[in-house]
């Protein structure tokens, strides 16, 4: 009898032990299938390469090429170029997002505006446009047969702005500010929104302007969040694509190597060569981990995310 | 743990009695300059959607000879019927395969992501902290970067070109599960699921009918996170799709957009239909504001 009660109690422990797997099973059967095994595929699959016979007529054949597809990626100065093209726009869009999105949330919880629903809305909106549509719109501001901004210049007789010339890449960066300054807006603002009014009073007695207040006590409660913030927008940019791959069209300077992920994206599906392609995917996923991860590192001990 | 996203709307509602104390400063030269600030900025941010409003009344030839942010000759209900039956309706074929997509695959994902979050944050396991480690690695690791590995991988075992090439890898939420553990964290207290636990409940139970309704506005979080991730997608339907009938509206929209042979005729299409697909989503930020401030706390807030 006591052996019996024993055995039930154990099975009862173990039942209980294996309560949290079953709540993560379908996740970590999603995250198995989706995550992990495509990027150690991926990772395969880029160790090899696609061979031909002499004149290139018969069946490839698929050999090993150890290294030779990440060689053959990092000594290519288009794919530099397009991580160069990249790191430049994140340089100068996400400081200049950030400090927007900054400006606007202090804004939005200054006690001296009104209509603040309303601006921040107007703010946000944006982000529930899709890349691909925001590009669209954004390309007929940019055409010089349909824009607008191109029909005012032209009525006051000035020369109108050249969006899809050499400089393209600030007309990209245009759009990426447009669609996600509110996103980080809301996130600043939220923090903002976290902070006891207690704290700001004591400012206040303290002799602290609004300005003051909003420099010297509310930017370095928020920091967590500004962190957050330059994370995402900085993996996003390492990622660009959506946008210039739309602009494409228009624009004869955005080349197929433009940025690392049209790169990927051309060698796998134009020139069918998804060994390459699958090679410089996983550079630019372990690139991105470690920008982000680096990041982090750096800002941990300010931040304490 | 300081305060929750799910309760910051308590301050919120604070905030007028605060503007009446400072309603007599309300117009100095300095808010001057911040509202000049904040009408710039605000003309910046919708001009485009007022332009799209606009073009979408407009015929091709208006798209271009007439000024971009003012109407021309009313051509609305032509370029409806225009997109809606252009190519055998392939239009609404790509809303129904959007809203599919964005429904089905953000609800399941809110449902995975929960499961797994109330797991994080109300069990000790061994591994947990593993786990976790994952979670938040690959909320770094953005969906564009897996998309073409996604695509090696589903040719090999024939799923592209199918519903579920999009659909199954939409499960995937790291974010959602990042988000589950710190409202599951905050909003299921222990002691409240152990007294279930007397009574004697299981312990699905006490998840589905206890810890489930308590996390009901954290899970509309979550969803809404997800619905527009798919929705916006369009790297992974790119790379996984061949077959118009499967498309969702932005591979759709960019797919006649690319078309060199026909763009001259489709962008009163293309504009049209980019209006329409907007309009579902701005709908949602409206009307579930509330849900989209609670999730973009989580930078608030140390889990």
């Amino acid at each position: 009898m006591r052996n019996l009660n024993m055995r039930r109690l154990n099975w009862h422990t173990l039942k209980r032990q294996l309560v949290p797997f079953a709540f993560l099973a379908p996740f970590l059967l999603i995250f198995a299938a989706f995550f992990f095994a495509p990027f150690v595929y991926a990772l395969i699959q880029s160790f090899y390469k696609e061979e031909r016979s002499g004149l290139g007529f018969g069946p490839p054949t698929i050999v090993w090429a150890g290294l030779q597809n990440y060689s053959a990626a990092l000594h290519d100065p288009q794919f530099w170029d397009g991580i160069k093209r990249v790191i430049l726009f994140g340089v100068v869009q996400i400081p200049i997002m950030m400090i927007v999105a900054l400006a606007l949330a202090l804004l939005m919880d200054s006690a001296v505006i009104r209509l603040k629903r309303f601006f921040r809305l107007a703010v946000f909106i944006p982000y529930a446009v899709p890349a691909v549509v925001a590009t669209i719109m954004w390309g007929f501001f940019y055409s010089p047969d349909a824009s607008p901004i191109v029909a005012v210049f032209t009525a006051f007789h000035l020369p109108p702005p050249n969006f899809l010339g050499k400089d393209v890449l600030w007309s990209i960066a245009n759009i990426s500010t447009w669609e996600f300054t509110g996103y980080n807006m809301i996130i600043f603002f939220s923090a903002l929104q976290a902070i006891p009014q207690e704290i700001y009073e004591s400012g206040r007695l303290d002799g602290l302007s609004e300005l003051g207040i909003a420099l010297r006590l509310k930017l370095p409660l928020i920091t967590p969040s500004l962190v957050l913030g330059v994370l995402f927008s900085l993996i996003g940019t390492l990622q660009l694509f959506n946008e210039p791959l739309i602009l494409q069209r228009l624009s004869s300077y955005i080349s197929s190597t433009y940025t690392p992920n049209i790169f990927a994206y051309n060698i796998a599906f134009v020139e069918t060569n998804y060994y390459y392609g699958g090679a410089i995917a996983v550079i630019l996923g372990v690139v991105t981990f470690a920008f982000s991860y680096g990041f982090l590192r750096l800002t941990r001990r300010q931040s304490g995310v | 743990m300081a305060t929750t996203p799910l309760d910051l709307d308590q301050r919120s509602r604070r905030e007028p009695e605060n503007q009446r104390l400072v309603g007599a400063r309300l117009l100095s030269t300095k808010n001057i300059a911040a509202y000049i600030f904040l009408l710039a900025l605000t003309v910046y941010f919708l001009t485009p959607l007022y332009w799209l409003a606009i073009s979408a009344t407009k015929n091709n030839t208006d798209l271009f000879s007439s000024f971009g942010l003012w109407f021309a000759h009313f051509n609305l209900w032509q370029n409806l019927y225009e997109t809606f039956t252009y190519g055998n309706g392939e239009y609404v074929r790509w809303i129904i395969n959007t809203a599919l997509y964005a429904v089905v695959g953000g609800f399941l994902s809110m449902l995975i992501s929960v499961m797994a979050g109330y797991a994080l944050a109300k069990y000790n396991f061994p591994g947990r902290s593993l786990v976790f480690t994952l979670v938040l690695g690959a909320v770094l690791v953005p969906p564009t970067t897996l998309a073409l590995p996604t695509y090696l991988l589903m040719s090999k075992v024939h799923l592209t070109n199918t519903y579920w090439a999009v659909l199954l890898p939409a499960l995937l939420s790291p974010v959602g599960v990042y988000l589950a553990r710190v409202y599951a964290t905050a909003a299921a207290p222990d002691d409240i699921l152990d007294a279930a636990r007397v009574d004697g409940a299981g312990e699905f139970r006490i998840f589905w009918q206890v810890a489930l309704p308590l996390l009901r506005p954290g899970l509309i979080t979550i969803f809404l996170f997800q619905f527009v991730a798919i929705w916006n997608n369009f790297f992974l339907p790119l790379v996984v799709l061949s077959d118009p009938t499967l498309f969702p509206i932005n591979l759709g929209l960019a797919t006649w957009n690319f078309d060199p042979a026909s763009h001259e005729l489709l962008f009163n299409l293309i504009v049209t239909g980019s209006l329409i697909s907007v309009l579902p989503l701005i709908v949602m930020f409206l009307v579930l504001q509330r849900y989209w401030r609670a999730g973009l706390a989580f930078g608030s807030v140390t889990g």
